[in-house]
């Protein structure tokens, strides 16, 4: 950060002006939202009445709210399957890719391709899949002789969804790997080898140590990615009503305000939402201090 | 000898592990194309090869009372103005992270990356009132204008690979007496391609593929995005056992990005490494 280019005279005004749009964008459209989230979560408000002052009763209802502590249970569900899922199938994935072997490219553009489409086209297919009575698990299952089953129904529901979730998601996990993994020196496994480690002893005492930054930012992106997962278990899980099987807080945000017209609450929501991602960023940050590797 | 054995039964597993992974990944899109290409009587049969094939579901999709290229239409409009919007806005803001010294330049770049890991939902509610007052709820401009007020992932996306490039350059262009806007425009700019591309690619696949944004400021069919559509359709096709309209109408919603897909792969994966290298 100590070097830089020294704006001359009038290059200051250009300089703000470059830099215009993003201090607008942050300043008006990140932080102002943000604290116009929290002012809003202290009112009541249909954006057709006056909004009144509510205090704190929207936070307070909130635990008193069924719908939302069943959102809010789904949501951390859903993440504790999610986050480790997919950062260990990505990892898999990008160490059998690592291993010198042919059409690389192939597999690649194989494994991407759910990464590059929409959940909602792709949502369309898999409901096709995991069908009652239509779908292919089912029907292969009967091959098997075996009942079927109702995957998109209450308790399969959830693993059916986290399931498409990873799917969808192995692809840029195995990028952020596989770049984590070809910056690892070679001369480490060779000096492993001639002292005579296997392959899976090299794996557990340098790939997995010096891959541990990629870890991190994996798991990082994909915490995000989990609380604010709404594309799959939209199209998967909606019922007549316009409710989900499964709801999770960011469906419960959207239903609150825009079906019901509860802004105030939905602020709420979506302030609680915030404050839980960022205590988990914190906490994470904690952890990379203490395990994680960097050369 | 032993060695060579064990080499070789690792390699196998690696591939079986490889390929069936690889048939899990491409084979609900082999299902799609399928689907799209079946006679409606047939969509529930389990085969791969539909016979017999027809093009009728894609006629369907265009004739019908869908209005399926007006939502086309209206996602390529917001994609494209997404794009140019965050690559002229990132790029700009990126440059003066990464090249100009200013005062204030690392305190305003951490306030920038912290918003990444806000939700995007915190900020949805208020945006919404603002474009309710100024009336363009229903039209596609909250959709798109947003792009042009900058970004936290395209900046620094840009500023990563601007810091890659040789510092000598600004140098010797300052000894020739270039000035700030000449030494991004000139410079900085046309450097950039690979990362710039790879920024144009991700914003509109997060345009075009996005659901919720375009649920709530566009919610009704037919003055709506190909997503919102889709999950439209869902509900009157399926009701109606028209899967394999529904199909058709899948595979031409994706087939944009996976031409681009094809064509510039090498930007995506570099894209995505770039993302992640440690700040």
């Amino acid at each position: 950060m100590e070097y830089g280019l020294k704006p001359l005279g009038r290059e200051k005004l250009a300089l703000w002006i470059m830099l215009a749009p993003t201090l607008i964008g942050l300043v008006f459209g990140a932080l102002g939202s943000i604290l116009a989230t929290l002012g809003l979560s202290f009112m009541n408000w249909d954006l057709l009445t006056p909004p009144s002052w509510a205090g704190a009763t929207n936070y307070i209802n909130l635990f008193k709210n069924p719908a939302y502590l069943k959102a809010l249970t789904n949501t951390f569900r859903f993440s504790a399957l999610y986050v480790p899922g997919v950062v260990i199938v990505s990892l898999f994935v990008a160490v059998l890719m690592n291993r010198k072997i042919r059409g690389v490219s192939v597999f690649r553009t194989a494994y991407f391709l759910p990464a590059v489409t929409s959940a909602v086209a792709t949502a369309l297919i898999w409901n096709l899949i995991y069908g009652r009575d239509i779908g292919i698990l089912n029907y292969l299952l009967s091959r098997l002789r075996l009942p079927a089953v109702c995957w998109l129904c209450s308790k399969n529901a959830m693993p059916a969804v986290v399931v498409v979730n990873i799917w969808g998601a192995v692809g840029e996990g195995m990028i952020i790997f596989l770049a984590g993994l070809t910056a690892i020196p070679r001369e480490y496994y060779e000096a492993a080898t001639i002292d005579g480690a296997s392959e899976l002893q090299r794996f557990f005492s340098i790939t997995l140590p010096l891959v541990s930054p990629s870890i991190f930012f994996q798991t990082l992106i994909s915490t995000i990615n989990a609380f604010q997962a709404y594309d799959y278990i939209y199209m998967m899980t909606r019922q007549a009503g316009g409710d989900s099987s499964i709801p999770v807080v960011v469906f419960s945000i959207y239903r609150n305000a825009w079906n019901f017209f509860n802004y105030g609450g939905a602020s709420a929501q979506a302030i609680e939402l915030a404050v839980l991602v960022m205590t988990l960023m914190a906490f994470y940050f904690w952890l990379e201090r203490r395990y994680v590797v960097y050369e | 000898m032993r060695k060579t054995t064990q080499k070789l039964l690792l390699d196998i597993v690696t591939y079986a592990l490889l390929i069936a992974g690889a048939g899990i990944m491409v084979g609900p899109f082999l299902w799609m194309v399928a689907t799209a290409f079946k006679l409606p009587a047939n969509q529930f049969t389990h085969t791969l090869i539909p016979n017999p094939a027809t093009l009728d579901n894609f006629r369907h999709l265009f004739s019908f009372d869908l209005n399926f290229p007006r939502l086309f239409l209206i996602s390529s409009v917001i994609a494209i103005l997404t794009v140019i919007g965050q690559s002229l806005t990132c790029a700009m803001a990126a440059f003066c992270f990464a090249v100009v010294k200013f005062r204030g330049r690392s305190m305003l770049f951490t306030l920038l990356l912290v918003t990444l890991m806000v939700p995007e939902q915190v900020t949805l509610i208020p945006n919404f009132i603002i474009f309710k007052w100024l009336h363009l709820v229903g039209t596609s401009v909250p959709l798109w204008l947003p792009a042009f007020w900058g970004g936290a992932f395209g900046t620094f996306l840009l500023r990563q690979y601007f810091l890659t490039l040789p510092r000598e350059l600004v140098d010797a262009a300052r000894v020739d007496g270039a000035s700030l806007w000449e030494i991004f425009w000139r410079i900085y700019l046309p450097l950039g391609k690979p990362a710039l591309a790879a920024l144009a690619i991700f914003s509109f696949q997060g345009a075009w593929n996005d659901l919720l944004r375009p649920l709530v400021y566009m919610p009704n069919v037919p003055n709506t995005t190909l997503t919102v559509g889709l999950a439209f359709f869902q509900t009157q096709l399926t009701l109606g056992g028209r899967f394999t309209v529904l199909m058709a109408g899948a595979l031409i919603s994706i087939l944009p990005l996976i031409i681009v897909f094809f064509f510039a792969q090498k930007l995506f994966v570099e894209g995505i490494a770039l993302s992640g290298i440690k700040r």
